[in-house]
């Protein structure tokens, strides 16, 4: 059970009132690019063992998106910033970097 | 004119707490950014409200308004009183980028009056009610539905939910506010 805080409303609940949108800090390939890059786009997903940037939606409170950083081994969630982002915030990685001293950081 | 039909008929059920729906009830809902001067000025007119705070709902004299959302807000007035309103709203809001809609008959109102009130809820909402101070409106679950719960009084809880879910919603808080389900959570 992961307990979120949505920067949008500021509300702290349990992970039943939000849903997942996937991997979070895509970048779009689309007309023109090259078929790999689509490829990649499309598919391709991290699937990390440890920290994880997710999208999720607060879909019944606020109805907004937002991004949460957690560990998918131990569930920890480290911490959830607002969804108009194209990486992790500076203070975000910060906290992951206290919490997770041999994460090799966001790539 | 017609007469206004509520979805539950105005459905009373006392137990371990008064459960009542409000029957038929004026409900605006407003979505834009809510720090336009001409948004404050016109809710205030409308039900002499003022703009709540974040996950507050304020109350005036004619009527109330709710923060729903970052650039949402629910205002109540009375039931003849809501086409008037959004007539209003639209006539103060000229070419601001804000959307107006009348969904009085698109949701159901329910209160809930007593010291276990929160308990009934508690038992399907994953909501710790501790944290709902009065005034605060939380937008949530309840079961399987979406419903915002409004804390008006220390005991009283206003929940708003769509209309379609109002069966739903009324045959499930009967049943958990029957006699002998108390819980004693919040005490």
């Amino acid at each position: 059970m992961l307990i979120l805080t949505c920067p949008c409303c500021g509300v702290s609940a349990e992970e039943t009132e939000f849903s997942n949108g996937g991997e979070a800090h895509l970048k779009r390939f689309g007309p023109g690019s090259s078929d790999d890059d689509f490829e990649s786009y499309m598919f391709n997903r991290k699937n990390p063992r440890g920290v994880h940037f997710e999208r999720w939606r607060h879909a019944y409170g606020c109805g907004k998106w937002f991004i949460a950083a957690r560990c998918t081994v131990t569930l920890e969630v480290f911490a959830t910033y607002p969804a108009q982002t194209t990486e992790p915030p500076a203070d975000v990685v910060k906290k992951i970097k206290a919490r997770r001293s041999e994460w090799e950081g966001f790539a | 004119m017609s007469e206004p039909v509520s979805a539950l008929g105005g459905a009373q059920y006392a137990g371990m707490v008064e459960l009542a729906e409000a029957g038929p009830r004026g409900m605006i809902t407003v979505r834009g950014d809510l720090a336009l001067p001409a948004l404050a000025s016109a809710v205030k007119k409308i039900t002499g409200a003022a703009m709540p705070a974040r996950r507050q709902a304020s109350t005036g004299a004619k009527g109330a308004v709710a923060w729903m959302s970052p650039d949402e807000l629910l205002l109540f007035v009375d039931y003849a009183a809501a086409a008037p309103s959004v007539a209003a709203l639209e006539a103060a809001l000229a070419g601001e980028f804000v959307t107006i809609a009348d969904v009085s008959d698109a949701r159901a109102v329910l209160t809930l009056k007593g010291s276990q009130a929160c308990d009934v809820l508690a038992k399907i909402c994953p909501v710790d009610f501790a944290d709902l101070p009065v005034g605060g409106i939380r937008r949530s679950r309840a079961a399987q539905i979406a419903a915002a719960i409004w804390r008006e009084e220390q005991d009283e809880y206003t929940v708003i939910c769509f209309r379609s879910h109002a069966r739903y919603m009324w045959d499930m808080l009967s049943q958990l506010a029957r006699p002998g389900g108390e819980v004693g959570l919040y005490r």
